[in-house]
């Protein structure tokens, strides 16, 4: 395959192109769509490329937006509903759990809702409480919905592409923290499978599981704690659900330390399912107790001053991961770790 | 306005008589207790979806709500699949999934119906937008209740079908109740048609009992919907006989329904289609005969419906996500 440096905004551009190229009912809805400044560089001049028809700044109707989307699938169409902020898309809930979640169950799987949803992270910069949220995790809760959330350039445009091919609602969340990650990405259309996620850097001593702006920050912690000696696996989760199972076991089982990484808040967050099926399927692996880095649950600030204790990042990854490893060596349950897997 | 055929008329005829036949039994079967899924019965409105459908092809979709008995018979849709789905059967519409308010016929364009209030009219939006992108004329059509105009998502509906001049048709049930409330305990005033203006859509206030008036407004704007001349609103003053829920008559809700209910009732939609028919010249002993075949039709629909097994228990996770192997 041809590869070239792009940004991880410009591979989500690239995607919403090819696939419109390529498949007549692929169609973008969405508040801000015509704008840079609502959705950065992600989708430049998409609107004058495919045309004003098929690329639809909405009124300020975030619930009927993503309910024509769902009407739209459902007279077989392939939306894209961007939401250029997680905040403002709750008041689209109701269309994404009540209809799109539950609809080709409660029909009894004879219709599919082929409809992507594309909430933006948009934080930092002393934007506060409703200008910052990261609320993924609700998502993962609601059976019917498929929720990912790509890390790299190459998973952007890839992601997005499985993301409008599969026949289920899809939430394709990005972080625009994200946004100016460069990497070699394929010309070409292609799909990174929803469901799979990708070990980022192999190691033994330790685990960390990370999705999102979390894995770049990983990746950081690596490097350092390599200095001292510490050899630490990355997963990039990719796909929060369906969840990995089973690459993130086997990392468990190998390195019998881990810490969970997510940029939402702590309680009932990402972070908290996965290490409960760490605890539910890997017990006898582990050797300390899984630590999560997450935020405080506190609403995000303003202040740079607060702002820089509220966000977590690659320091608190590597604090986590040494916290960890001294528990191996002081924590009641260490004799397990004699014992065979 | 044109005369309608006496073919029409008829088959409109028919079409609530299977809508009323079929309530009427299933409230005794509920009342005995054979059937546990909340059914909203539609008895008294049949004229609104008796006279919209009329006026739609095949291939032109709708949308309900929790009160769609009567939207899935008028769109075509088999009677006895609707049966087994009030019975929990695998049988059913929606394989035992869905219940009285998940309602859908794709083959004959239902494309579904649902209990939250306005959560289905950006959904025919969206469908009439897949019209346009698509280069087709079909039209879509939203039935949704008085209770659904007090929801922000109609609104917004309202005006993105208005900004786009989509080919669809919003359907207002007015039946004067949302639930135990009535229209006067909800609004300040009685002006839900008024909405269709304040957004740029023709807004048209229609006798809801009075079939061949719906059907007539209804063609007009089926036509302008499928000729690009985008949206219309439909206000149907309608009354609903039986309670919010159930076979009840509801006679202790809202301050004036007892005095209303005797007088809702002298207008019954199907008597006064009757008087038509036998005044265009039909025998009653036709019409008569027409009675007989829809309440053998509701008895076989039983018999299919107590037949029919059960989704087996390991189906329980099956549908949670799409798969064409299942859809089948």
């Amino acid at each position: 395959m041809n590869t070239r440096p792009l940004t991880y905004a410009q591979a989500i551009r690239e995607a919403l192109a090819q696939m419109m190229e390529r498949d007549p009912r692929v169609f973008v809805i969405g508040q801000g769509v015509w704008s840079p400044w609502y959705v950065g560089t992600s989708m430049q001049d998409l609107d004058r490329q495919f045309g004003r028809e098929r690329v639809i700044d909405s009124p300020v109707s975030e619930n009927a937006t993503t309910g024509v989307g769902i009407g739209a699938a459902l007279a077989g169409m392939r939306p894209v509903v961007i939401h250029p902020r997680v905040d403002f898309m709750l008041l689209a809930v109701d269309q994404l759990v009540n209809e799109a979640a539950n609809w080709c169950y409660m029909f009894g799987g004879q219709v599919s809702v082929p409809i992507v949803i594309r909430p933006i992270i948009n934080r930092g910069g002393e934007q506060g409480a409703q200008h910052s949220q990261a609320l993924h995790a609700w998502f993962m809760h609601v059976p019917g919905l498929k929720v990912v959330m790509p890390a790299t350039p190459y998973d952007a445009k890839g992601l997005l592409v499985a993301s409008i091919l599969d026949d289920n609602p899809v939430l394709y969340v990005d972080d625009r923290w994200l946004y100016m990650e460069t990497a070699d990405v394929p010309e070409e259309l292609y799909s990174v499978p929803i469901g799979q996620a990708a070990v980022r850097r192999a190691g033994r001593d330790a685990t960390v599981v990370a999705i999102s702006y979390m894995v770049k920050a990983a990746v950081e912690a690596g490097e350092r704690l390599s200095h001292e000696g510490v050899d630490v696996e990355i997963i990039d989760v990719r796909s929060l659900k369906p969840l990995d199972d089973a690459t993130i076991l086997a990392s468990v089982r190998k390195t019998g330390h881990v810490v969970v990484a997510d940029s939402g808040w702590r309680t009932c967050g990402a972070a908290a399912e996965i290490s409960a099926r760490i605890s539910e399927h890997a017990f006898d692996a582990l050797r300390a107790p899984v630590a999560r880095v997450a935020l405080p649950d506190v609403p995000a600030p303003t202040s740079r001053a607060l702002e820089g204790v509220y966000y977590v990042g690659a320091d608190h990854i590597a604090a986590a991961v040494r916290r960890v490893l001294h528990e191996r060596a002081t924590h009641p349950l260490r004799g397990r770790a004699s014992v065979p897997p | 306005m044109d005369d309608i055929p006496i073919t029409l008329l008829r088959a409109m005829y028919v079409t609530m008589l299977r809508i009323r036949r079929f309530e009427e039994h299933v409230a005794r079967l509920v009342e005995r207790g054979e059937i546990k899924t909340p059914c909203h019965l539609y008895i008294g409105q049949e004229a609104v979806a008796a006279g919209i459908c009329a006026a739609l092809r095949v291939d032109d979709q709708i949308f309900g709500t929790h009160r769609s008995h009567g939207h899935y018979l008028a769109k075509g849709g088999d009677m006895q699949a609707m049966m087994a789905e009030i019975y929990g059967k695998r049988t059913g519409c929606s394989r035992g999934r869905g219940g009285s308010m998940h309602l859908i016929a794709p083959e004959v364009g239902l494309l579904g119906t649902v209990p939250i209030v306005s959560g289905t009219i950006p959904l025919a939006v969206g469908a009439a937008l897949a019209a346009m992108l698509q280069g087709c004329d079909r039209v879509t059509v939203a039935f949704f209740g008085d209770g659904a105009m007090e929801e922000g998502t109609a609104h917004e509906s309202l005006n993105l079908a208005a900004h786009r001049r989509l080919p669809v048709v919003f359907v207002c049930e007015n039946n004067l109740y949302s639930s135990h409330l009535s229209l006067f305990e909800r609004r300040a005033r009685d002006n839900i048609v008024d909405a269709a203006a304040a957004h740029g859509l023709v807004g048209i206030r229609v006798d809801g009992n009075d079939a061949e008036a719906v059907h007539a407004a209804a063609s007009q704007a089926v036509a302008r919907a499928r000729s690009g001349g985008g949206a219309t609103f439909l206000e149907c003053r309608t009354y609903r006989w039986r309670g919010h829920v159930g076979p009840s008559w509801d006679l202790d809700v809202g301050v004036k329904r007892k005095d209303e209910l005797r007088e809702w009732l002298s207008r019954d939609p199907i008597a006064r289609l009757r008087q038509s028919l036998v005044s265009a010249g039909v025998p009653t002993e036709v019409l008569d005969r027409l009675d007989d075949d829809v309440q053998a039709e509701v008895a076989r629909a039983e018999a299919y419906a107590k037949q029919s097994p059960y989704p087996a228990a390991d189906e329980l996770t099956m549908h949670v996500f799409y798969s064409e192997d299942a859809s089948r």
